[in-house]
């Protein structure tokens, strides 16, 4: 049911003739995948994904269809053949996948889950031992400072352009 | 009905990703081009977890690896939209073939 809606969505977001529609779409798909997250049990990172997906980055989409886009206009009709040579493709792609996938057999580990709760998310987000995770955390938030301050470069550039 | 398990997850995560690559190669409009950028993120995301949990339980790997590329996804969303939107004042239009030279 959440994958139908994930699927169904991707699909006329990705193919959907109006932008603002298709932004629509996609925030179902994005609602739909956090919806598979809680379906696995992993609490944290659906409600990270609904937070930062959901509540960021549509809305930082649609913001900005609105500041570029007039409102209510149809995009060009695509290429026929564009649109079979890429659905080709993709169709090659996803069966390679599948064989791929259906050939595979995985093992599982059976030692001691470990449960994803916000306590041992935090204790290896930052311990520096073995498994631990805080040198690429750093890394992150310096990457994080970086595309602030490239934003707000690239917005400061032009304004001797419009001027 | 079986039992939903990691294949079904598997399945669902590359029937996103190949969608989001169908979008990529048909859309000629940058915005719509990022939001197939995100559906395929997406699907890799679902992918870390759903290893995280069904093959290696006993570590938060998969986790972690999902939070970072849900970071590195919002900040590029910015940085592109940033681009997008500065793009659109210098040449009117968001369309890649209009976009032919590399300077404004």
């Amino acid at each position: 049911m959440l994958a139908a809606l994930t699927l169904v969505s991707g699909v006329l977001a990705v193919t959907s003739r109006q932008i603002f529609r298709s932004a629509i779409f996609l925030l179902f798909s994005l609602v739909g995948i956090a919806g598979l997250f809680f379906w696995m049990q992993y609490d944290f990172i659906a409600a990270v994904q609904i937070v930062v997906y959901v509540g960021g980055i549509t809305v930082l989409i649609i913001f900005s269809i609105f500041l570029t886009q007039q409102a209510g206009e149809l995009l060009p009709k695509q290429k026929i053949s564009r649109q079979v040579f890429a659905a080709l493709a993709v169709f090659c792609g996803f069966a390679l996948t599948l064989l791929q996938l259906c050939r595979h057999t995985f093992k599982a580990t059976t030692d001691q889950p470990l449960l994803p709760t916000v306590s041992n998310i935090g204790d290896r987000m930052l311990s520096t031992e073995e498994n631990g995770f805080a040198l690429p955390f750093e890394v992150v938030s310096i990457l994080l400072l970086a595309a602030l301050i490239g934003c707000i470069v690239i917005a400061l550039r032009s304004k001797p352009v419009t001027v | 009905m079986m039992e939903p398990g990691l294949y079904h997850i598997l399945f669902i995560s590359t029937a996103l990703f190949f969608i989001g690559v169908f979008g990529f190669f048909t859309r000629r409009n940058l915005i719509t081009m990022l939001m197939s950028i995100e559906l395929v993120l997406n699907s890799v995301n679902l992918n870390f977890i759903a290893f995280n949990k069904y093959l290696w339980p006993h570590k938060l790997d998969g986790l972690f690896f999902a939070v970072f590329v849900i970071a590195i996804a919002a900040a590029e969303a910015a940085v592109a939209i940033a681009i997008i939107i500065n793009l659109y004042r210098s040449h009117q239009s968001i369309d890649v073939e209009n976009a032919e030279e590399m300077k404004f």
